[in-house]
C-alpha cells in the first residue's frame, strides 16, 4: 500500500430496530400489579429466603424455582444516588439535572434503581428513608416508569 | 503457572478519533506488528480470536469485519472464534483453545472506535429492557452510583479519587500511546465540570479509538522463538449479578474471587510483596482504589490512602498504571488487552520512557466488562 487518500470519507448511519420484547410471566405479574394497584412485588426464595426486587422466576443465588410472591411496602432506605448533569437528548427522559438512586424497600434484600424526585441534591444522604410516588392510575401503562420516582418519606427532606 | 506465553504484541496509539482508518485497517496494523514482534509469519498462526462488540461497531457479528485483516482467511481459512467482552476475556479464551491441545499458537485481536457511535446510547443498551434501560441510565450514571456507595461505606472523599487522576494522567506524559497526558492539580480536578455527581470530567476516562493484538504460544513453540516469552502464570475470570441493586456496589466479590484463583494458579501468597507492577482497569478514578483493594493489595477502604502516600506512584514500591491507565486512553474492550501489553512490556524491559525502575519479574493485568465492573479478568504475567 503506497497511495493514501486525499480525504477521509465519513458515512452517517443510524440503526433503527423495532422489537417486541416479552416481559415474561414473572415481570408481567409485577408490571400489571404496578399498573392496576400501584403495588411493588418481590419474590422470596423458599430455600435461602432472600427477597428479590425486580422479581425473578428462579432464585439467582441458589437457582431454585421454588419462589413465592411477596408484596413489598413502597418505602425503604436510600443506598446510593447520582446526580446527572450531562446532556444526551437522544437518551434522557427529562432535562438534566436529574437524580438516580437505589432504594432498598423495607423487607427486600436487593435495591431497586430508579429516579429520585421532590428533593435537591444537597439534601440527599445515603441511609435516608424514601417513599415511592406513582403516576395517576389513568396514566399508568404497565411500564417501570409507572413508578415516577422515590422522594424523601413524608414528602420533603427538610 | 501455565504452559502459555505471550510472544508478540502490538497496540495502536489511542486517539479521540481516527478518521484515517476503519476497523480492519486498525487491526491489520497491529496484526503485522505483533507477528513481527514475535518473529512469526501469518502461516505460523493456527488459531484466531477476534474481540469486538456489535453495538459499538454498529453491525451484527462485528468480528466478521476484521477477519480479512487479522489473517484468519489466510491459506483458505484458519480457525477463528470470537469474544464479545473485554480483550482480557479474549486472551483467556485464546489460552483455552491452545490448552485444548488442538493449536500451538493463537492471535488475539481487539478493536473499538468509541468515536463512531454514541457512548451514552450504547452503554444504556447493556441494561435490561424492563426495569433499568427505560430510566436512560448508562455507564457513567451507573458508575456514579458505585462511586457514591464506595465513598459512603468507607468514608472516602472526591479528593481521594482526584489523586488517582492526577497520578495516572501524569504517568501518561511518558506514554506516547496515551490520549490524555497532562499535569493536573487537585484544584483542577475538583473544579472540573460535574458530569454525574460525584464524578467530574477529570474522574472519567476519555472516548478513544484503537486496537491491540497479542500472539500466544504453547511452551513448545514459545521456547524456540528468539525473544523472551512473557509467561501467563495465572489467570481467572468471574462475573457477578446483573441488576445494580442486587450488588453492594462498594464491593467486588467477582474480582476478589478471580484474584484469589489467579494467585493460587501463580503460587502467590502475598500479592503486595510479590507483585512488582499493576495495570488495572480504571475507567473512572474511584475504580483504581476499589479494584486495588479487591485484588488483595491492602484492606478495604485503604486504597486511596496508599495512592496519596505515593505507594502506587511511578517510582513507588508498587507502581499502579505507570502507563497512565484507562483514565488516559479508553478504547473499550481494547483497554484490558492494553493493560496486558503494558505489563508485558515492563517485564521485557521494553516500556521505553515509561519503564519503571528496578526489575519487573511479576506483574498483574486486569480487565473488566459490564456496568460498574460486573465481570473481571485477572492475569498474572511473569518471566
Amino acid at each position: 500500500m503506497s497511495r493514501s487518500a486525499e480525504e477521509n470519507i465519513i458515512f452517517d448511519g443510524r440503526i433503527r430496530m423495532p422489537y417486541k420484547w416479552a416481559a415474561g410471566e414473572t415481570s408481567s405479574y409485577f408490571l400489571t400489579q404496578l399498573r392496576d394497584h400501584a403495588k411493588l412485588w418481590g419474590t422470596r426464595c423458599s430455600v435461602c429466603q432472600v427477597i428479590f426486587i425486580p422479581p425473578r422466576k428462579n432464585c439467582p443465588r441458589c437457582v431454585t424455582a421454588d419462589t413465592t410472591w411477596v408484596e413489598l411496602p413502597s418505602s425503604g432506605v436510600l443506598q446510593t444516588f447520582a446526580v446527572i448533569y450531562f446532556s444526551e437528548p437522544l437518551l434522557q427522559p427529562s432535562e438534566p439535572p436529574y437524580i438516580y438512586g437505589i432504594v432498598k424497600l423495607d423487607g427486600a434484600d436487593t435495591g431497586l434503581t430508579h429516579f429520585l424526585g421532590e428533593v435537591a441534591p444537597g439534601e440527599l444522604r445515603s441511609g435516608m428513608r424514601m417513599e415511592a410516588v406513582f403516576k395517576n392510575k389513568e396514566d399508568r401503562s404497565g411500564l417501570i416508569t409507572d413508578l415516577l420516582y422515590f422522594r424523601p418519606e413524608g414528602g420533603s427532606a427538610s | 503457572m501455565t504452559d502459555i506465553a505471550i510472544v508478540g504484541m502490538a497496540q495502536t496509539p489511542y486517539r479521540r478519533r481516527r478518521d484515517d482508518a476503519n476497523f480492519a485497517e486498525l487491526i491489520y496494523g497491529v496484526t503485522c506488528e505483533a507477528l513481527d514482534d514475535a518473529g512469526l509469519e501469518i502461516g505460523d498462526i493456527d488459531n484466531f480470536i477476534t474481540v469486538s462488540n456489535d453495538f459499538w461497531d454498529g453491525r451484527t457479528i462485528s468480528s466478521m469485519a476484521v477477519q480479512d485483516a487479522c489473517g484468519s482467511s489466510f491459506d483458505g481459512g484458519r480457525n477463528v472464534s470470537t469474544v464479545e467482552g473485554d480483550g482480557t476475556f479474549g486472551l483467556l479464551y485464546g489460552m483455552m483453545r491452545i490448552l485444548s491441545g488442538a493449536y500451538q499458537t493463537t492471535l488475539v485481536v481487539v478493536h473499538c472506535k468509541g468515536s463512531e457511535g454514541n457512548m451514552r446510547l450504547i452503554t444504556n443498551g447493556m441494561f435490561d429492557y424492563i426495569y433499568t434501560r427505560p430510566l436512560g441510565i448508562e455507564a457513567t450514571g451507573a458508575a456514579a452510583l458505585q462511586a457514591r456507595r464506595y465513598m459512603d461505606k468507607y468514608k472516602l472523599t472526591e479528593e481521594d479519587f482526584a489523586h488517582v487522576s492526577i497520578k495516572n494522567r501524569g504517568n501518561a506524559l511518558r506514554n506516547p500511546n496515551a490520549q490524555l497526558a497532562e499535569t493536573l492539580s487537585l484544584d483542577q480536578v475538583m473544579a472540573s465540570k460535574p458530569i454525574a455527581s460525584p464524578l467530574k470530567l477529570h474522574d472519567i476516562s476519555p472516548i478513544s479509538d484503537g486496537a491491540a493484538a497479542v500472539v500466544l504460544a504453547h511452551r513448545n513453540v514459545a521456547n524456540k522463538l528468539g525473544r523472551k516469552p512473557v509467561w501467563v502464570k495465572g489467570i481467572a475470570h468471574c462475573s457477578e449479578a446483573h441488576f445494580l441493586g442486587d450488588r453492594d456496589l462498594a464491593e467486588a466479590p467477582a474480582l476478589r474471587d478471580a484474584a484469589f484463583r489467579a494467585y493460587q494458579m501463580a503460587g502467590i501468597e502475598d500479592p503486595f510483596a510479590e507483585i512488582d507492577l499493576v495495570e488495572l482497569y480504571d475507567a473512572y478514578s474511584y475504580m483504581e482504589p476499589l479494584w486495588f483493594e479487591e485484588l488483595g493489595f491492602c484492606p478495604k477502604g485503604k486504597g486511596a490512602e496508599l495512592i496519596r502516600l505515593g505507594a502506587t506512584a511511578f517510582d513507588g514500591p508498587l507502581p499502579v498504571n505507570p502507563s497512565g491507565g484507562v483514565l488516559s486512553a479508553h478504547a473499550v474492550l481494547v483497554a484490558g488487552l492494553a493493560r496486558v501489553i503494558e505489563a508485558s512490556l515492563q517485564i521485557r524491559g521494553e516500556a521505553g520512557e515509561r519503564q519503571v525502575e528496578g526489575p519487573v519479574e511479576l506483574a498483574l493485568a486486569h480487565g473488566i466488562n459490564g456496568p460498574c465492573g460486573q465481570s473481571h479478568c485477572v492475569v498474572i504475567l511473569g518471566e
